[in-house]
């Protein structure tokens, strides 16, 4: 029988068409806002990824993003390198600074300061240049992302308005600097352009103040626990020892909280959730319904409710599911275009689960509301004209 | 318990004493049937006849088992089907009945071989079974070469051959048609009521007719007159030249 539902199902193309149409594009909408949504979540954690090889980051119990400026007392380092279990510790600073370009122009950048002697934790993928020229004098390195949005906006002694690019001084808070380097780094979730140089010129560069490290860098020795060093740490400093999924998770918290992020997109989302549930189930109920009058021949021939139930629940689950893979085809083409376009998409595995999952429910919706309806059917009704 | 069918058994495939049906309550109440008494033999094809609303499709859907009746009692071939849950009534149906609508009601997505293999499937038989049981049905009502047709492809009289292929395509036992030639022309109306009458004749079941076309009437074994609620009288069919 469940065969011949599918032939119910496939035999009118028109109302098929209709009905994988409409479930498709409620796919579609579920899942590429959901990708969408995803993707700028995914992006407030992407420097923290970009920043390599350590295992642990120790920070202020107090800090609750990646941008957040809760420095730490300057022996902190020594008491984590003091820690059983550590193979290095490197000290980072972090903060805002003014750059002043050439012709004048102000822009707020974004200065990373990495260990002097190691150059620890810096840049993910170098461009021009190396790692090493972070030694040189007064070298700074620059996002190639960026160096549009350093460009001058008037002509200086030296020519027209141009982008900022490698051999160029710049003024970082009245520290006289020479971009050394230009690197590649993950879209992310900030746009402020993102500046590389060594901790003890980063100090140089910021204000002067009593706390000067924001956050400490941590390798942990091969074998040892992460979560017990992390304990220790802790126990030692009074620092959170985050590892790099704790410290994404608790930016990525915080920052879709206090933007509103989360609330726009939870309404997007619940909006083409509640269209999809309109479109789709509407579809899927106007089929069981337009079907009614042979369900009750079926019944009346012998067809029991479980039979009837298997029928609509089959055709269903078929419509549902075709429709939902041209949806999420059609998402993940969109999402092709607008990631190219530069806007935040990525498609988790999850997202297609969970939009299965959710258009499983409205078909299980309209199926429950429409079958009522089979199910109460008098199979004597199949007698009246 | 030895299967030898009493005599009882066989002269009454029906059987059934004061049945009544009333429909909607209080003031929209309607007394459909009023103590019906009616027996009807095997291998017999009895006319429901009466003016409309007399309750007649009603009767019909009582004895099919698609409808409770308020009170009486009535067997079908031995079964007390009023005693029946629900499920095992369904189930009884599609074993025990076949069913010829007024308005085919025949699948319009499916073939004809598809549609006359549904109570085969039903019953839970294979898919090829089924329908190579549906090919040999729509053979013996002469639409072999229409087996892959669609209902929206055949004439209404081709339609209605269809719906009796698969109201025989089981073997039922009982037979009901409401109204099985009220669409259909005079020529086409006859030939299905031929197909129907040789059912009753070949082997020992019992059909029931409803109907109000009395061009129909010679085909019966006897005619039941309803009125308002209750069998008036029996009657036997006018004769018109040789047996049909
Ligand atoms: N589902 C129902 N709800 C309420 N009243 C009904 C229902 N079905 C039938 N009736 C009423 O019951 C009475 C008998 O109806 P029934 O359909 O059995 O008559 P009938 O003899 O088949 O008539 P017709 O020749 O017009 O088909 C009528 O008065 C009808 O209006
Ligand atoms: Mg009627």
């Amino acid at each position: 029988m469940n065969l011949l539902a599918l032939k119910m199902l496939l035999g009118d193309r028109l109302k098929y068409l209709g009905l994988v149409v409409g479930i498709a594009f409620a796919s579609l909408l579920i899942t590429q806002q959901a990708s969408i949504f995803y993707g700028y979540a995914h992006r407030i954690g992407a420097w923290i990824r970009d920043t390599g090889p350590a295992d642990l980051w120790v920070m202020d119990p107090q800090a609750e993003y990646t941008e957040d400026q809760k420095p730490l007392t300057d022996t902190t380092l020594q008491r984590v390198r003091s820690v059983d279990g550590v193979a290095w510790a490197t000290p980072m600073w972090k903060g805002y600074l003014p750059v002043r370009l050439r012709d004048g122009t102000l822009v707020q950048a974004r200065i990373v300061g990495i260990d002097d002697a190691t150059l620890l934790g810096g840049p993910p993928r170098m461009v021009e240049g190396e790692l090493a020229d972070l030694h040189r004098d007064r070298a700074v390195f620059v996002d190639r992302q960026s160096l549009a949005d350093l460009r001058t906006r008037r002509a200086t002694a030296e020519g027209p308005p141009r982008d900022l690019r490698v051999g160029d001084r710049i003024d970082v808070n009245d520290f006289d600097a020479v971009v050394a380097g230009t690197f590649d780094r993950t879209p992310e979730f900030f746009w402020d352009p993102l500046l590389y140089t060594t901790y003890s010129r980063a100090l140089a560069m910021a204000p002067r103040a009593r706390k000067q490290l924001t956050f400490v860098l941590v390798k942990v020795r091969d074998g040892a626990d992460v979560a017990a060093v992390a304990g220790a740490i802790t126990a030692a400093t009074g620092c959170a020892a985050r590892t790099r999924g704790e410290f994404e998770d608790i930016s990525e918290s915080y920052v879709l909280a206090k933007t509103g992020i989360l609330v726009n997109f939870g309404i997007t989302i619940a909006l083409g959730f509640v269209i999809g549930v309109l479109v789709a189930g509407q579809l899927l109920y106007n089929f069981v319904v337009e079907n009614l009058r042979y369900h009750a021949a079926l019944k009346a021939m012998g067809a029991t409710n479980g039979v009837l139930v298997r029928m609509v629940l089959t055709q269903a689950l078929v419509a549902s599911t075709i429709g939902f893979g041209i949806g999420v085809g059609g998402a993940a083409l969109s999402g092709l275009g607008l990631a190219s376009g530069g806007l935040a998409f990525e498609m988790d595995w999850r997202i297609p689960l969970l939009g299965f999952a959710a258009i499983l429910a409205v078909a299980a919706i309209a199926v429950v509301v429409s079958i009522t309806r089979v199910l109460r059917l008098e199979p004597a009704v199949v007698f009246k004209g | 318990m030895a299967a030898i069918p009493t005599p009882a058994a066989v002269a009454a495939a029906v059987h059934c004493r004061g049945l009544v049906k009333s429909y909607g309550r209080g003031e929209q109440r309607v007394q459909a049937l009023r103590g019906v008494d009616l027996d009807v033999a095997a291998g017999e094809l009895l006319l429901l006849v009466g003016p409309s609303g007399c309750g007649k499709t009603t009767l019909l859907s009582v004895l099919a088992g698609t409808l409770q009746a308020d009170a009486g009692r009535f067997t079908v071939f031995g079964d007390d089907v009023q005693a029946m849950t629900d499920d095992a009534r369904t189930r009884w149906r599609s074993r025990t009945v076949g069913f010829v609508f007024q308005s085919y009601n025949l699948i319009p997505t499916l073939t004809a071989a598809e549609n006359v293999a549904v109570p085969c499937l039903l019953l839970g038989r294979p898919r090829r079974e089924a329908l190579a049981r549906a090919r040999d049905a729509l053979a013996a009502v002469g639409l072999a070469e229409r087996a892959a047709s669609r209902p929206g492809e055949l004439s209404g009289g081709q339609q209605q051959r269809v719906a009796i292929a698969r109201a025989l395509v089981h073997e039922p036992r009982l037979v009901v048609c409401d109204e099985p030639t009220a669409a259909l022309d005079h020529g086409t109306g006859q030939r299905v009521m031929d197909l129907l009458r040789g059912v009753a004749r070949q082997r020992d079941r019992s059909l029931l007719v409803v109907t109000h076309d009395a061009r129909i009437f010679p085909f019966a074994d006897r005619i039941a007159h309803m009125d308002d609620g209750r069998v008036e009288r029996i009657v036997d069919p006018p004769r018109q030249g040789a047996d049909a």
